[in-house]
């Protein structure tokens, strides 16, 4: 069970939320470029670390969070607002080797 | 050693001292013709039918773990062919048809059991679309069935039918699906590939990819490089992360699937039945344990393990279809990594790099598709291009559109 720090509710449960994927890559800004449209909602970078994504706390405050979340420990560094720019954890965690 | 009653019997009279290796361990040569990356059931296939098929025995599979340790071993032994789209029904019924001969194929008996795999409705419209989807299968010439409630109370008379909020109305039932003994898969394969003369290296990690003006020119490992033809890779659970040693951006995110283990019960369920009402699996192995699974656990992980929130929703799930499961006390749990892509349908394909080819993104369906999968990436490596059951299965499709959504769930693979 993974307990996400919502910035309005505070601590809460994982299950009062529901998961709304990366939020790694921007939005493209030209609506005629279709290979950037296409790279933003089909490809994902799927790191094995740290990974910035989407929250939305449907049974809390029912607003939209953006949560920084290791893909291996489920360790949670930071959240905040979806339009905040939240700095990647330099240090990993104590993951071993890769892939294992 | 072929075996056989006669070699079972003659291994008797010894105490079964006698039985040689099922595959054996090679000393690395510098070079190869083809590399198999991976040597999960998909890679192991990949090797076999390469030999057999191409007569290309001049293979190494490289597997980071131990043979039958991935995926393959992992997942709740489900064939079946019940798909809709015409890309994806041929290649999973040439799967399904690899499978009810690949005992004598590969002597190697994997306890292929076509018992039906049973998907429930409950409700007009969710009959109305299953009617569909067997129809679609039928004029692909695959057996479905669509049965009323009555129907579905001869086949599995434990489900709860008169649940007030999904109440069973029918299911759609194919006849030919069922369940194989997953480990028994990898042994075979490996076993079977061995004797054609394929090398199987375990605990021997591919750590980099040797590419050289844009084509591929072997792969690094611990015990030094070594150079081949042509490179397949099929790393179900690293696939994104063995592409991007190529530079390869993919439309995959990893996420987390939980299956189940029950105790050891008398009969108890004859086939494989879905609720269609949540997402729920459910058999019975041979030695009686229920086996059964659900959703996904809905972010994306590489952690291999599921957490208890999902754990509480599929066993949910699974008391709303059969009552009698809530005073079953639960075995084992264990999760593996899916590879999932944004469309829910698999990649077996050429890549940008010359001579390197890629097999992945199989979401939580790659083990019914393991001989056709096998079958189509030989050929893709051998001939340089798709055999016509995977020409779809491209990462190109999600760039000009043509995804292959058997489910309309969008890109959002928690979802599919």
């Amino acid at each position: 069970m993974l307990r996400i720090p919502c910035p309005c509710c505070g601590l809460r449960d994982e299950t009062e939320f529901t998961y709304n994927g990366s939020a790694e890559a921007p939005r493209p800004t030209d609506p005629e470029d279709g290979a950037a449209a296409a790279a933003y909602v089909y490809f994902r970078a799927n790191p094995r670390g740290w990974h910035a994504e989407y929250w939305h706390h449907a049974q809390g405050c029912r607003r939209w969070i953006k949560v920084i979340r290791h893909t291996v420990t489920h360790e949670i560094a930071a959240s905040g607002w979806p339009d905040e720019d939240l700095p990647m954890p330099e240090a990993a965690p104590n993951t071993g080797k890769a892939g294992r | 050693m072929r075996y056989s009653v006669f070699s079972l019997a003659r291994a008797a009279l010894n105490g079964h001292k006698s039985w040689p290796q099922a595959w054996r361990d090679h000393a690395l040569r510098d070079r190869y013709r083809v590399i198999v990356v991976g040597g999960g059931g998909h890679g192991l296939a990949t090797a076999y039918y390469l030999a057999k098929n191409h007569n290309i025995t001049d293979v190494l599979v490289l597997e980071r773990g131990y043979i039958g340790g991935g995926n393959v071993g992992r997942n709740t032994t489900i064939i079946r062919s019940n798909y809709m789209l015409p890309a994806n029904e041929p290649f999973y019924e040439h799967s399904l048809k690899l499978w009810e001969g690949l005992a004598q194929d590969l002597n190697f008996n994997m306890m292929v059991s076509q018992r039906g795999v049973l998907n429930l409705y409950h409700s007009d419209s969710q009959r109305d679309a299953f009617a569909r989807r067997g129809n679609a299968m039928r004029l692909c010439g695959v057996d479905a069935e669509l049965l009323d409630v009555d129907g579905v109370r001869k086949y599995a008379p434990l489900l709860d039918f008169d649940n007030a909020r999904f109440p069973v109305q029918g299911g759609l039932l194919q006849p030919r699906g069922g369940t194989v003994r997953h480990d028994a898969v990898a042994w075979g394969y490996a076993r079977a590939a061995d004797r054609l003369g394929v090398h199987i290296a375990q605990t021997c990690e591919v750590t980099g990819l040797v590419i050289e003006g844009g084509r591929v020119a072997g792969v690094e490992t611990p015990h030094g490089r070594i150079l081949a033809d042509k490179v397949g890779l099929a790393v179900a659970g690293n696939t994104s992360l063995v592409a991007q040693m190529a530079g390869i951006e993919l439309p995959i995110e990893t996420h987390l699937l939980t299956a189940f283990v029950s105790e050891g019960l008398k009969p108890f369920i004859d086939g494989v039945v879905t609720f269609g009402a949540g997402h729920f699996y459910l058999s019975q192995s041979d030695k009686g344990g229920l086996v059964f699974g659900g959703d996904l656990d809905g972010y994306n992980s590489y952690s291999q393990r599921g957490g208890l929130a999902e754990i509480d929703h599929v066993l949910t799930a699974g008391i709303a279809m059969v009552p009698a499961m809530s005073r079953v006390r639960m075995l084992r749990h264990w999760a593996g990594r899916m590879d999932m892509t944004m469309d829910g349908s698999p990649i077996i394909c050429t890549t940008p790099v010359e001579n390197l080819f890629l097999n992945g993104g199989w979401c939580y369906g790659g083990f019914k598709a393991t001989p056709a999968s096998g079958w189509c990436f030989a050929h893709t490596i051998a001939a340089g291009e798709p055999h016509p059951l995977n020409r779809d299965f491209t990462i190109e499709r999600f760039r000009t559109g043509r995804v292959i959504d058997e489910k309309g769930a969008g890109p959002r693979p928690w979802l599919q």
